[in-house]
C-alpha cells in the first residue's frame, strides 16, 4: 500500500472532474486532488486538455496523514519538468514498491540490460505504477513481462531471458 | 492645575496612543517595565530547572527518494521520445552538478575584446542618432578637419572650409 509523500512523483488515473480540480487516483487511502492551474501554461482562459481516465504523472505538493494529499504537474520554477498528462497508448501495470525503489537505483541494471533491447519510453510512479510504450504491442508486453518478473528472477536467469530476446 | 489632572486619569486612559506622544521615553520605560510586572506576577511558571535542549541528530525523511538518491522516473530509451531523453540528462546531471561546484565561466562566442570594440563604436553611433541637427553638423566638421590633418602628410593643401555665415541678399 502506497502512502503519499511530499514531493514524490507518481502516476494517477484521473477518476472524477470536480469544476476546477481533478481527483486522481494514486494507490493510496485517499484520492488526491489536482487544480487545473498545475500545470505549465495554464490560465483560467487555457484549460488543459484532461478527460476522466487519463493518465498524470506528477508530484505531491501536500501530503500528511491529516489532509487529502493534493498534486500539481509543475515544479517550484514553474516548469513542467516531464511531469503532465502521460500521452496516449502504452500500457499501465502494478507492482511492488520494492521493486520500484530497485529500479530507479541510480545505476540499475535491468534497466540498462532492457535499454540495449529496443527503443521504449518507461514512467516509473513511487506509487508502484510503472507505464510502459514500445513501437509494437509485443514490444510493449515483453518489457512489461521483464519488469514483473524482474522482482524474483536472478541476474542469471534476467540474462539468459534477455539473450533469448535478442536473439529472436 | 495639569497635575491635578493628570493624577484623576485612569491607567487605561493614560496607555492609550495619543496619551503616550506627550510622554517622555523615561516615563515610557517607566510604564512598560510596570505592565511587564504585573504581567509576571499572574502567569504561572514551572519551578523546575530548564533542560538543555539537546540537537536532534534524528531527521525523519518519509520519501526513498532521498534515501537511496533515486533517479528520475521518467525515462526514454534509444531515442524514443527525444524530450525525455533530454529531460534525463538535464535531471541527472543536476544531481552531480550539486555536489561539484560548477565555476567556470560559460565560453563566450564574442571574445572579451572584440566586446569591447564592438561597444566603444556602438555607442558612437547610436549617440549621434540622438543628438541635434547643430550638434550633427558639428560632428561633421570635425570629422572634417580630422580627414584634413592627416591628409597634411601626404602633401596635399589643406582647403579652407568655408564658414557657413549669414550672407546679406544683394539688393
Amino acid at each position: 500500500q502506497y502512502v503519499p509523500v511530499k514531493g514524490d512523483h507518481v502516476i494517477g488515473i484521473v477518476t472524477a472532474k470536480a469544476g476546477d480540480v481533478f481527483k486522481l487516483d494514486v494507490g493510496g487511502s485517499e484520492p488526491a486532488s489536482l487544480s487545473y492551474l498545475a500545470f505549465e501554461g495554464a490560465t483560467k482562459r487555457n484549460r488543459p486538455n484532461v478527460q476522466v481516465g487519463d493518465l498524470i504523472y506528477g508530484q505531491f505538493l501536500v501530503a500528511n496523514k491529516d489532509m487529502e494529499p493534493e498534486m500539481v504537474c509543475i515544479d517550484s520554477s514553474g516548469k513542467s519538468s516531464g511531469m503532465g498528462i502521460i500521452g496516449q497508448d502504452g500500457f499501465l501495470f502494478k507492482v511492488s514498491l520494492g521493486l520500484i525503489r530497485k529500479l530507479l537505483a541510480p545505476k540499475c541494471e535491468i534497466i540498462q540490460e532492457l535499454s540495449q533491447l529496443y527503443p521504449f519510453e518507461l514512467v516509473l510512479g513511487m506509487n508502484g505504477r510503472i507505464w510502459v510504450k514500445a513501437k509494437t504491442v509485443q514490444q510493449t508486453l515483453i518489457i512489461v513481462n521483464i519488469l514483473e518478473a524482474s522482482e524474483y528472477m536472478t541476474a542469471e536467469q534476467r540474462r539468459q531471458a534477455l539473450a533469448k530476446l535478442s536473439g529472436n | 492645575m495639569a497635575g491635578e489632572v493628570k493624577s484623576k486619569l485612569s491607567k487605561n486612559l493614560l496607555r492609550m496612543k495619543f496619551m503616550q506622544r506627550g510622554l517622555d521615553s523615561q516615563t515610557k520605560k517607566q510604564l512598560e517595565e510596570e505592565e511587564k510586572k504585573i504581567i509576571s506576577e499572574e502567569h504561572w511558571y514551572l519551578d523546575v530547572p530548564d533542560l538543555k535542549e539537546k540537537e536532534s541528530c534524528i531527521i525523519e525523511e518519509r520519501s526513498f527518494v532521498r534515501c537511496e538518491d533515486l533517479v528520475y522516473g521518467r525515462m526514454s530509451f534509444k531515442g524514443f521520445n527525444p524530450e525525455i531523453e533530454k529531460l534525463m540528462i538535464q535531471m541527472n546531471s543536476k544531481c552531480k552538478e550539486e555536489e561539484i561546484e560548477v565555476d567556470d565561466k560559460m565560453e563566450a562566442d564574442v571574445s572579451d575584446e572584440e566586446m569591447a570594440r564592438r561597444y566603444e563604436t556602438l555607442v558612437g553611433t547610436i549617440g549621434k542618432k540622438f543628438l541635434r541637427k547643430r550638434d550633427q553638423r558639428v560632428l561633421k566638421d570635425d570629422d572634417e578637419d580630422d580627414e584634413v590633418d592627416e591628409d597634411r602628410n601626404s602633401n596635399i593643401i589643406p582647403r579652407k572650409k568655408a564658414k557657413k555665415i549669414f550672407l546679406k541678399p544683394q539688393d
